[in-house]
């Protein structure tokens, strides 16, 4: 009997009108403008697990992410958290205070007119989970010693802190409000690579330790390697492979999947020839007819410029493309 | 506290500040004039409106290191027998504190919108940006003479007299709104899209609580500086409305209004009557405008 | 390669930011050399002084920080005392330059083929219709589809990846012989990016220019570079062949950087980690900046400050390499 998922998705849109001015779109005689960034996706996230979403610039990630935690609401489909409308969830301040979410910028995310006490205390606050401000006290040291800072950094501002730091901060208030599911926005990307070392260490310790639920958004295949049960690479709003992160690397199916592998530079300098993918990423305003992929992908047919393809199973993975479903990918 | 005073001397604005000269200047003169404004009725040395205390045959008495001036009377007296230091000490008295409101009303009235408008976008952003375009198109000090001109004509002359000064705090300070909305608004709208505030709403924050106590501690840097140069904007606002005799009552004359009593003489040899009260608002706001200048270049990050 | 005259040659390069608080400094020591058609790269993480260092040698230091010591000599002539006109003028003809975002390096009012073609005007003795032509023909070389057509193309009519191309080939058309890159591919997508990579190696073969390639990301690194030189808290830490730094790293700090990188082909339970963070530039630690980090350190690491010691096939300033010390404490 599975377990009901924590988060999940079906058919979830959001599109954005980014037409010009009435004005200027009379003038010209121009139509609207939709942006869409997410075009239909379903997925589930299992209590427990990390699932990780991939893709790069213009791919709709960042939006899924936003949508999982209610920042958007969905113009089409729905999102579940723990079989819930998320909307009406996040009505009921006990179940807000199940989710959170840690973004990427860590200049950005922490006040920097507030103390960090302030910082990593508010959702503790915000949900009047502790009754007194000894208590609350004690909780953000517990919390900044969790995350690998000293509770007398309590006191400083944000911009006594390096990024790392920051992101560690950003960690402890997202716990402080003690969640189950944690949406986290590229969380590393704008760390260096030993800092991010550190911070994806803590992370997976958090997790196995509190049996959190994570939703990690990423660009950087390497990284999601290493924290993922299970990936779902995103082009242009759509999923087009979602499958347990192991298999998604010994045997990418999707063309766009293989393309993104190929790209990734060579640590280890085998020497192999690669082939860069050519071309670069259609505008989301005007994404190609059929599937998205088509005009780069090297097994497109007529089909795939005519006939957007639906996730279907490929092994243990769900696989969106005509070619893999026909079996015409020697792989 | 002592904690919070180390670090103020410590920081960077105070370094700037005794780096400039000029600035450390305008800041004593400025000092000086408020605090001669706001203890004039122990520093003065006489009180101008006691008309008990005023000889007539002191009148027109020049400065007291002309010929004719005499020791008590340091800048002369004017037409009444006032002695002309006290006068500007009252006056600047009244100048200040018309200045001082009308400018936190401004401020109050301007931040509130430039928050609102700025932090909920849409229908109501345009509605309060169209009503700041319609008014900038106006010269300031003709939107103040507006209003007082029609509450003046509104009501019955005893009720006008007693509420003058606050239809004049209030005519400034609705003549200057739309610069502290605008500037608010853009800093907001920037503000609003950064990590921390969607961190807020991510908990549940509701919007006015994240608009105070997020978003404004974090636009008010250029707000401070455009309130100290503005400052000085709404001193001259009141002298220019009390000089052409619309602006404070005469029961409390303010440098303006001073400076228009003293224009009548000036031509007639009394040049000390106007001269001084134009001397002493000429050091105020120009001391206050370096001081807001200096300000807004140490606030400045990327001048530093 | 080697045992040739060295185009750019640094020595001792000294860079200080003088501040209210006292002299922060930024390079400390700093000594490379790039010979002609190599590709340095230039590799460390935030603070270290990489990008410090393609300014000081391009000329573009942001004031107060000056250079307050050593020597940077391009073909055997010093260029870091030059008055500023001097410098001008072999920035855009002896050192090309390229930087993380295309959307500031071109000018967004005039179209591409002005820009280039000013540029090689500027420098090259060729008439303004000539220089048109060897306008599309970069436009060409660097692959952008059409060029003939796009020449009078504005910067924003191109997406990222074509304008980093454009961006190249402003780089290259007044023909130098070293190229100063800071972070060329960090804002581009990973598909773009090795598309930049793969023109940014060609380009460097076929006209034998000399570069420098500044970046945080190894595996750019990896790919383009002959040589590498790993800063920390702006000095060297280890320099040499690519394929030696990568693999088998000397100096611990290296050691440990490659550690972190998560790698692409299998999970490991827990990235290795380097404790701390890197000192801020008003506290560099005595003797080795990284000493306090350092699982290998021991009494003279803290301090006196290592030179680039011979290590294997790298340098690394690292008393490990000390002769007689390695037994020891290796």
């Amino acid at each position: 009997m599975a377990e009901t998922p924590m988060l999940e998705l079906r058919d979830a849109a959001r599109y954005f009108d980014v037409s010009r001015p009435a004005l200027q779109r009379l003038i010209a005689n121009e139509g609207k403008r939709i942006l869409r960034a997410v075009d239909g996706i379903s997925l589930a996230v299992p209590k427990g697990t990390t699932l990780s979403l991939v893709g790069e610039s213009g791919c709709g990630k960042s939006t899924v992410a936003r949508l999982a935690v209610g920042l958007y609401r969905p113009s089409a489909g729905q999102v579940m958290f723990d079989g819930r409308d998320l909307a009406e969830a996040r009505a009921a301040s006990d179940q807000r205070r199940r989710m959170q979410m840690i973004f990427q910028d860590p200049y950005a995310s922490l006040n920097p007119r507030w103390r960090v006490r302030d910082i990593v205390a508010e959702p503790i606050r915000a949900f009047g989970l502790l009754p007194n401000r000894g208590a609350e006290e004690a909780r953000v040291a517990e919390l900044l010693t969790q995350v690998g800072l000293s509770p007398l950094d309590g006191y400083k501002f944000p911009h006594e802190f390096s990024g790392g730091q920051r992101q560690r901060i950003s960690i402890a208030r997202a716990l402080s409000s003690n969640p189950e599911f944690l949406v986290c926005d590229e969380p590393t990307s704008a760390l260096d690579v030993s800092v991010q070392a550190q911070i994806l260490n803590l992370m997976k310790e958090l997790q196995s330790r509190m049996g959190l639920t994570y939703l990690f958004i990423s660009h950087n295949l390497a990284v999601v390697r290493q924290v993922s049960d299970r990936i779902g690479v995103m082009y242009l709003g759509r999923i087009a492979e979602l499958a347990p992160a192991e298999s998604l690397f010994r045997h990418p199916r999707h063309p766009y999947t293989r393309a993104l592998m190929e790209a990734i530079p060579d640590l280890d300098m085998t020497g192999r020839a690669r082939i860069p993918v050519g071309g670069e990423v259609p505008s989301p305003i005007t994404p190609p007819s059929g599937c998205a992929f088509h005009p780069r992908c090297p097994m497109a047919g007529p089909r795939c410029k005519a006939e957007r393809p639906e996730l279907k199973p490929a092994g243990d993975a769900m696989v969106a493309c005509h070619a893999v479903e026909e079996g015409r990918d020697a792989a | 506290m002592a904690a919070t005073l180390r670090r103020f001397f410590d920081s960077d604005l105070w370094w700037s500040f005794t780096r400039s000269p000029i600035t450390m200047l305008s800041a004593v003169v400025a000092l000086i004039c408020i605090l001669g404004a706001l203890f004039a009725p122990w520093l003065a040395p006489h009180n101008p409106f006691d008309l008990a205390s005023l000889n007539l045959l002191d009148a027109f008495k020049p400065p007291s290191w002309t010929a004719e001036g005499e020791a008590q009377y340091l800048l002369g007296t004017d037409d009444q027998g006032r002695d002309v230091l006290s006068a500007i000490m009252y006056g600047a008295r009244v100048s200040l504190l018309v200045g001082l409101s009308a400018t936190l009303f401004a401020t109050t009235l301007g931040v509130t919108l430039g928050l609102l408008a700025g932090y909920l976008g849409g229908k109501l952003d345009a509605l309060l940006m169209r009503i700041c375009d319609i008014q900038l198109t106006f010269p300031s000090i003709l939107v103040a003479l507006l209003i007082d001109g029609v509450v003046r004509a509104a009501l019955p002359r005893e009720v006008h007299d007693q509420i003058a000064l606050f239809v004049v705090i209030f005519a400034i300070g609705i003549s200057e709104w739309p610069k502290f909305a605008r500037t608010v608004r853009g800093s907001t709208m920037v503000e609003r899209n950064k990590e921390y505030v969607q961190a807020a709403r991510v908990i549940g924050v509701a919007p006015p609580r994240i608009m105070l106590s997020h978003v404004l501690p974090n636009v008010m840097g250029p707000v401070l500086v455009i309130a100290t140069l503005n400052l000085g904007l709404a001193i001259l606002s009141e002298a220019t409305l009390s000089f052409l005799g619309v602006g404070v009552p005469a029961t409390q004359p303010s440098l303006g209004t001073l400076i228009r009593i003293g224009n009548d003489f000036l031509f007639s040899g009394e040049w000390w009557i106007t001269i001084f009260p134009g001397v002493t608002l000429i050091a105020m706001v120009l001391s206050v405008n370096l001081l807001g200048d200096w300000l807004r270049d140490a606030l400045n990050p990327k001048l530093r | 390669m080697s045992g040739q005259n060295p185009l750019l040659e640094v020595r001792h390069l000294r860079v200080e930011f003088p501040t209210r608080r006292g002299t922060l400094v930024a390079l400390d020591d700093v000594s490379f050399t790039i010979s002609a058609g190599e590709v340095l790269g230039v590799v460390g993480e935030s603070g270290a002084g990489k990008s410090m260092t393609g300014a000081a040698i391009i000329g573009l230091l942001e004031p107060p920080g000056r250079i307050a010591g050593g020597e940077i000599r391009l073909d055997g002539k010093r260029i870091d005392n030059l008055r500023y006109e001097d410098m001008r003028r072999i920035r855009g003809k002896d050192i090309g330059a390229i930087f993380q975002d295309p959307l500031t390096t071109l000018n967004p009012l005039y179209t591409v083929g002005r820009q280039l073609a000013e540029t090689m005007t500027t420098h090259l003795p060729i008439t303004p219709a000539e220089a048109r032509k060897r306008a599309i023909g970069w436009l060409d070389l660097v692959g952008i589809p059409a060029a003939a057509q796009r020449i009078d193309s504005y910067p924003h009519e191109f997406s990222g990846g074509m304008r980093q191309r454009v961006v190249i080939a402003l780089a290259l058309c007044a023909e130098p012989r070293l190229i100063v890159a800071d972070e060329p591919t960090t804002a581009l997508d990973v598909s773009i990016q090795a598309q930049i990579i793969a023109l940014l190696k060609s380009l460097a073969r076929e006209k034998g220019t000399a570069m420098m390639l500044v970046t945080h990301d190894m595996g750019v690194i990896a790919e383009t570079a002959d040589r590498v030189a790993v800063m920390y808290a702006g000095r060297i830490a280890e320099i040499g062949p690519v394929r030696n730094v990568v693999k088998q790293a000397s100096h611990p700090y290296t050691v440990g950087l490659m550690g972190s990188i998560p790698p692409l082909d299998r999970r490991v339970e827990r990235l290795a980690q380097i404790d701390g963070a890197m000192p801020r530039l008003s506290a560099i630690p005595q003797g080795c900046a990284y000493n306090p980090r350092c699982p290998k350190a021991f009494a003279r690491c803290s301090q006196d400050r290592p030179d680039l010691l011979p290590a294997g096939a790298t340098q690394a300033a690292c008393w490990l390499y000390a002769a007689g010390e390695g037994a020891h404490h290796g």
